[in-house]
């Protein structure tokens, strides 16, 4: 059995810093597991895409259309765009915070309203908005943390296998903050 | 000890544990993170040459001294790096010489979307695939012994999902660290007609003994399981067609793609009714296949472009229907990646899409200047065409089209291949004015230091290249240094620049935002006053947008750059804290 888990959002929010997290705490587990990231300055404030999947014996390190069990969005345009990916029965947890890409800045398109309305009609859907959550941890750069923390209380995985990853993934000086968003976001 | 290990990550893993010494390379995605994660081992000398062709060279002659040696590359890098790659091949090796590649199938980050495995047969040299991060470690390992055991440098190939995929790998110790002795061959290593000629034998001969290698290689494996649908693949396809497939199909998994192991693929093919080949881009196996006289379905069931998913081999081999995508409704604006806020090329191509220029474009984040609102450039083809490119241009098109046409290269581009290009515009009386985009770092490929930073990949100080000095040494006279945020001055160098019949330089100089030294501080705000003329709209900053038809700063975008506020011509933004 193999669970899929896809964290989508927009270049630069910090979603590859979550994969990781995810990644090693899931190896905790003893679980195989292959994240595929998508790395390089070139994907800044484009959409990224990491997946993420682990379960006894993992061979493809990507997710197909209709076989995510989770979606994580960091973004609700990008989490509306991954939805394609998600199972029937499948759970996305998405940060109702928005970025406007370019053609919407240039006039070219417009951003879609209600989105969170419109997948909560599609999908199991549980919204959040991260950055005031972020911003009651201490700092706003936490966003993907207090997601993390989401993400974890909607896993199999132990709390206390989250808290140890997040202690050797973050650097001292932010550690307190960091737990403190991981906290905010696991009692969502 | 097994790590969670990016494909990349495992390479490097593999170097160290094999003994290697030196690893010279230029930063390309994929590739990057190989020679970044070489640095986490002291033992071994790294660098970042100026260009992929200085790399090989580097770790070529290492080689011949008597170092386990390494170069990485994306797959244009390796057209950069043929010539000594080539010749190599005819030397062979003194200590192993490994070059990996990786290519970038679907073109997550590239200008096309070559197969590198073309290289392995032109070349002569042979080359190895893996499929995830344990084997890309393994593979590596291997690669050195084979080069020594053969004599031969030998090429790793990575995809982008191999080289950016996170798998587990078993951490070993380092097993080899020997320098070998060196002694003067110059039958060997000195390729004048003469002695080439007597080493193209040794090649031919080689390449049958590691035909033989091939044919018996654990690292080409058949995983029988049916006696109806067999399976030939390699590398990402190979764990591809086993999500999609499971073990209703057999396998002959392809870590050897050359020397190609015909015999036991032959073998395996008898086994089955019907024979797949599944490979991302060129029919590389197939081709062979058919060669063999082996009856193959392929490229005519799957796609020359991109990278190929499990359910895409599904529907070709089972005929598996893709179901219907669960989406909403409405199409979704795309997000394309953006110059980020702050970034020093906004700057500049303001100003040349204002006055109307042509630009020919290079590689790097400001290839991004092509996309709206900016659309400034009209060419972008490989590293340093920008330079040269224009100058044809303009010897087509004459003086009066020159005086409306620039480059615009990035300060390490510039030293990998831009050199060259000025210095044939000197040398064959051209007028080109060329605008290095000297942002102080290699940007795209994610910030790795170059001859013009002065600091080397460790981060230790070193001699920085005068660009000033180095242009004017080639016989340019006019180079002029200029802030690309002082948009009035700039536009003024510009005009002044490319109204002369005579080459020029611009150093656009300001470094990238995202450089931990640069400390943008506040954010920028709309006063009273704005006219909503929508004149910053122009810049096509991600942190500049217009909401019920007034334009706004998005605060947690804005880095307080104040590009903006030279833009506005009504004084209505101001800076805050």
């Amino acid at each position: 059995m193999v669970k899929s888990i896809m964290i989508v959002g927009v270049g630069g929010q910090g979603t590859l810093l979550a994969s990781r997290i995810l990644g090693n705490t899931v190896i905790r587990e003893g679980y195989d597991v292959k994240v595929s990231e998508v790395h390089g300055m070139s994907q800044r404030g484009g959409s990224v895409v990491t997946y993420v999947k682990y379960g006894d014996k993992v061979y493809s390190p990507t997710i197909d259309k209709g076989e995510a069990d989770l979606i994580l969005a960091f973004e609700i345009l990008e989490a509306a765009r991954a939805l394609p990916y998600l199972k029937s029965n499948g759970t996305m947890i998405a940060n109702t915070g928005q970025i406007n890409p370019m053609p919407v800045i240039t006039g070219a398109a417009e951003y879609p309203e209600n989105l969170a309305g419109k997948l909560e009609k599609k999908t199991n859907l549980i919204k959040l908005d991260a950055l005031s959550l972020a911003e009651k941890a201490g700092n706003i750069k936490t966003v993907n943390v207090v997601l993390i923390g989401v993400l974890a209380k909607n896993s199999e995985i132990p709390y206390e296998k989250w808290v140890e990853t997040i202690k050797e993934t973050v650097p001292e000086k932010f550690l307190d903050v960091n737990l403190k968003a991981f906290e905010i976001g696991y009692n969502v | 000890m097994k790590k969670l290990l990016l494909g990349n990550a495992a390479v490097a893993r593999g170097a160290y544990e094999a003994g290697v010494r030196v690893v010279a390379s230029y930063p390309g995605t994929p590739s990057t993170e190989i020679t970044e994660s070489i640095v986490e081992y002291p033992e071994i000398y790294a660098e970042w040459s100026p260009n992929e062709k200085v790399a090989a060279e580097v770790a070529i002659g290492a080689s011949i001294a008597g170092a386990r040696s390494m170069s990485c590359m994306k797959h244009v890098g390796l057209n950069v790096m043929a010539d000594p790659v080539f010749t190599a091949a005819y030397t062979g090796v003194n200590a192993g010489l490994v070059f990996c590649v990786a290519d970038d199938p679907g073109m997550h980050s590239s200008q096309n979307e070559q197969d590198s495995r073309h290289y392995a047969r032109a070349s002569k040299i042979p080359m190895l695939e893996p499929s995830d991060s344990s084997e890309c470690k393994e593979f590596t390992k291997l690669a050195f012994d084979l080069s020594e055991k053969f004599d031969t440098p030998v090429f790793l190939r990575l995809s982008t999902r191999i080289s950016h995929s996170q798998s587990l790998v078993e951490l070993n110790e380092r097993e080899h660290d020997e320098l070998k002795p060196y002694e003067k061959n110059p039958a060997k290593y000195v390729m004048m007609p003469g002695n080439a000629i007597k080493r193209h034998v040794d090649v031919e001969k080689r390449l049958e003994a590691l035909k033989e290698y091939s044919e018996n290689a654990e690292i080409n494996k058949a995983e029988i399981n049916s006696e109806d649908i067999g399976v030939i693949c390699g590398g990402t396809t190979y764990l591809y067609a086993h999500e999609a497939l499971g073990e209703s199909v057999s396998y002959f998994k392809i870590g050897m793609i050359y020397p190609f192991p015909d015999k036991a693929v032959i073998e395996f093919a008898k086994k089955h009714k019907k024979v797949f080949v599944i490979e991302e881009l060129d029919p590389v196996i197939e081709t062979q296949c058919r060669a063999l006289g082996i009856d193959v379905i392929g490229k005519e069931r799957f796609t020359l472009l991109g990278e190929y998913t499990p359910a895409l081999i599904k529907k070709a081999v089972l005929g598996a229907e893709i179901p219907d995508d669960n989406c909403l409704e409405e199409s979704l604006p795309a997000r394309p990646p953006v110059m980020c806020a702050g970034c020093p090329h906004r700057g500049t191509f303001y100003v040349l899409k204002k006055l109307g220029l042509t630009v020919s474009g290079d590689i790097g984040c400001y290839t991004l200047g092509a996309v709206p609102p900016l659309s400034s450039l009209d060419t972008t083809i490989c590293m340093g065409a920008s330079v040269s490119a224009a100058h044809g241009m303009a010897k087509a098109r004459g003086m009066e089209f020159n005086k409306k046409l620039v480059s615009v290269i990035g300060d390490s581009t510039f030293m990998h291949s831009g050199i060259t290009g000025l210095t044939d515009i000197v040398y064959n009386k051209g007028a080109n004015t060329v605008i290095i985009l000297d942002n102080s770092i290699t940007g795209m490929t994610g910030h790795q230091e170059n001859p013009t930073t002065g600091y080397t990949i460790r981060g230790e100080e070193t001699k920085q290249v005068n660009l000033i000095a180095l242009c004017k040494s080639l016989g340019v006279e006019h180079v002029v240094v200029a802030d690309p945020f002082d948009i009035k001055e700039f536009e003024r160098v510009v005009k002044e620049e490319t109204n002369r019949e005579e080459p020029s330089v611009i150093i656009a100089q300001r470094p990238c935002a995202l450089l931990k030294r640069v400390k943008y501080s506040g954010h920028c705000v709309i006063g009273e006053n704005c006219k909503n003329c929508k004149m910053c709209m122009k810049l096509g900053c991600p942190a500049i947008s217009v909401k019920d038809d007034k334009v706004v700063i998005d605060k947690t975008q804005c880095n307080g750059c104040g590009l903006c506020v030279n833009v506005c011509p009504f004084g209505a933004i101001s800076k805050e804290d």
